[in-house]
């Protein structure tokens, strides 16, 4: 480990400890590396959206490979800025419309497609008690079709609705219940992960020592 | 102008695009990839907003003396530091952009959401009661899914093949009921945008 | 205040503690767990062990620095068993704080392999609407990225000669933190029919299990657990992931005593009262 490296790292240790800070309470190691995080994820994601998206899609096409046309979405994108006058906010609206009338026209089908019909037709599989796949496929149908019940808040939830609608409930608390185990999961790792980089760190150090 | 024109553009531009999907032809497939790069140009200054929101918040707070004012100043060094870095040394790994990308903000981000781990274990302890069968289910559930991380020895075997058909079974049913009802959402929402009916993203005269 | 009592309002600085204690003390006492493989993070291997030389797969690393400990194992392990097969890999990357991500693991492994940027992979950078670039690369790729990452041009490449769109690949595998994984679904395998399988955080697994049955996706490999996986089947030397599910073992067992302490707890103080 070279000094530079050290110094690096040692950088990166002292701003995870001060956002561990935070455990026992407020203090203004952890505000520091709040606010640092803040600015310089900004000044990052300035710089990527450089070199990345204005260098390669704005300024070679116009002003090296002279597509002079790519100046009619320019102009669009800059009247954005607008939203910051008062007096002019209202031109911003000619750049959302277009996005949006795009974005949202290009959604309803494919939406449709992949996350209505396809699902319906992956649910209507061969179900039956012969054996567990079919046994499987009749309860993921009937558990998909007793939670969207419980969703239907139209009508009231009393009678053989009533008791669909509180399978439904109990199919969706599994879900949940999953998706919880799932989460401590996702959570711990990201604990494990700084842990294990500050052990690996302090290690290096004493061993340098 | 200022609410028919926005609004027509939007019609106009959502009818092609969902129209488009089911149109083979070469001249509208044309016309959906200028969209497409079209509005991609416009999401690059977009983008923009935030960043320039950022600076003059951060500025007015300096510039009033704002309570911890000297906490927005780190933060507008550090963005003017990165975007300083970003163009005197490029954007290569090794150059000092890049390492002040992992040295400065992947361990601030990492740390942050590290602290999560430590708020579900408080959650664990302090709010997840079985104080009704529905919560006793969710209870249930969760611990089964958890118990797979851990050998049980010869039951090992057992909850990986309860927790598998839980998760490919029950929670694949629970999922796809929620996943259609906010598919159905977000068609109505997207429909309700483009008839015109929808116009807040617009904002107020 | 009776013992369960206390037991209910303990300070939480004890349980950060203890959670704190419940990972730091097995990174230092060497021991394994067994790792069981799922059939969904299975399907995901054998179709990158299927690839053959010269076949191009298309790799969207979508995650920021918060959910690096998930799914950058998992990328760096497939775009390693990917390199060593000579399999050409195509990077993109959809999420605002990926490019570094993606930097990083394109820099590593392409000195480690000794793959040259332009001939044995492309790394096409960063462009902002995931939803909008996804259905731009299944027309063509040049139309959100005609140059990469580094400000090449994508035409002079030799890598990208005769590559137009996801017609020319043979899957899509996309590392994914956020809502990017439905575009991925939505857009690129519900329009352009391209394969595409999803490596996610352990918070967003469960949530993704309708998608493998209706074949929408043909594998998906779910957090620290689903990276473990990957490795063990892979053998590969480097076992970031499987190197954590010890710890993941004890802080579980812990999570799962405070719930039951907790409980028994509320049970016992409540009974008190009645």
């Amino acid at each position: 480990m070279d000094l530079v490296s050290i110094l690096w790292n040692g950088l990166a240790a002292f701003l995870t400890l001060c956002i561990f800070s935070i455990l026992y309470k407020d203090n203004p190691f952890y505000k520091l590396a709040e606010h640092l995080v803040v600015g310089v994820s900004a000044g990052y994601f300035a710089i990527i959206l450089y070199y990345n998206s204005f260098l390669p899609k704005v300024w070679v096409p116009v002003f090296h490979e002279h597509k002079f046309y790519y100046l009619i979405p320019t102009i669009l994108g800059v009247l954005m800025w607008t939203r910051f006058s008062r007096k002019w906010s209202w031109v911003s609206r000619y750049p959302i419309a277009a996005y949006m009338g795009i974005g949202m026209g290009v959604a309803i089908p494919l939406t449709m497609q992949a996350f209505i019909i396809v699902p319906l037709h992956a649910t209507m599989q061969p179900m039956g008690f012969t054996s567990l796949s079919l046994f499987n496929n009749l309860l993921v149908a009937l558990g998909v079709l007793c939670a969207l019940i419980y969703f239907f808040f139209s009508k009231e939830h009393t009678g053989a609705f009533g008791g669909a609608a509180t399978i439904g409930i109990w199919i969706l608390m599994i879900g949940f219940g999953a998706g919880f185990g799932l989460t401590v999961m996702g959570r711990v790792s990201l604990l494990i992960e700084r842990f294990t980089f500050l052990r690996d760190y302090f290690q290096q150090l004493i061993g340098l020592l | 102008m200022r609410w028919q024109f926005p609004l027509l553009i939007v019609f106009l531009g959502g009818l092609f695009m969902a129209v488009q999907y089911f149109v083979p032809l070469e001249a509208s497939e044309r016309v959906y990839e200028y969209a497409l790069d079209w509005i991609i140009i416009v999401g690059v200054f977009a983008m923009c907003l935030g960043l320039w929101s950022l600076f003059r918040v951060s500025l007015a707070k300096i510039q009033t003396k704002a309570p911890a004012w000297g906490y927005n100043f780190i933060t507008l060094a550090g963005l003017f530091a990165m975007i300083i870095l970003g163009l005197t040394s490029g954007i290569e790994e090794g150059k000092p952009f890049m390492d002040s990308f992992w040295y400065i903000y992947t361990p601030i981000q990492s740390a942050m959401f590290a602290l999560l781990a430590f708020y579900v274990a408080s959650a664990a302890y302090r709010a997840f009661r079985a104080r009704t069968l529905i919560a006793t289910i969710l209870l249930v559930t969760a611990t089964i899914i958890m118990l797979r991380l851990i050998p049980l020895g010869p039951l090992s075997g057992v909850n990986q093949t309860v927790a598998s058909w839980i998760l490919t079974v029950p929670n694949m049913a629970a999922k796809r009921a929620i996943a259609m009802g906010i598919g159905l959402g977000g068609i109505a929402t997207a429909l309700k945008v483009v008839l015109g009916i929808e116009r807040t993203y617009m904002g107020k005269d | 205040m009776g013992f369960y009592e206390r037991l209910m309002t303990l300070d939480r600085r004890v349980v950060y503690l203890a959670m704190a204690l419940a990972v730091a003390i097995p990174l230092f006492i060497p021991f394994g767990v067994p790792i069981y493989v799922t059939r969904e993070v299975k399907s995901v291997y054998d179709f990158v062990e299927s690839l053959e030389e010269g076949d191009r797969l298309l790799l969207a690393i979508d995650y920021d620095p918060n959910a690096m400990a998930e799914l950058h194992p998992m990328a760096l392990t497939i775009s390693r068993q990917c390199f060593a097969k000579g399999v050409k890999l195509f990077f993109v990357t959809l999420s605002q704080n990926a490019p570094g991500m993606c930097e990083q693991l394109v820099s590593k492994l392409s000195k480690e392999f000794n793959k040259k940027n332009g001939v044995d992979y492309v790394y096409f950078g960063y462009k902002p609407y995931p939803g909008l670039v996804i259905l731009s690369m299944g027309q063509n790729f040049r139309i959100s990225f005609p140059m990469d990452y580094y400000g090449t041009y994508v035409d002079s490449m030799p890598i990208m000669q005769g590559i137009r769109n996801y017609d020319d690949m043979k899957a899509v595998i996309a590392f994914e933190a956020g809502w990017v994984a439905d575009s991925w679904i939505r857009d690129a395998n519900g329009r352009y029919k391209i394969p595409v399988a999803l490596g996610v955080t352990g918070v967003m697994a469960a949530d993704y299990f309708p998608y493998v049955q209706s074949k929408q996706i043909f594998g998906l490999m779910g957090g620290l657990k689903g990276a473990s996986e990957y490795e063990t089947l892979a053998k590969q030397e480097e076992r970031i992931a499987s190197r954590g599910m010890k710890v993941q073992t004890i802080t579980h067992i812990v999570v799962i005593l405070f719930i039951i302490v907790g409980n028994i707890g509320f049970f016992m103080s409540k009974k008190k009262k009645i």
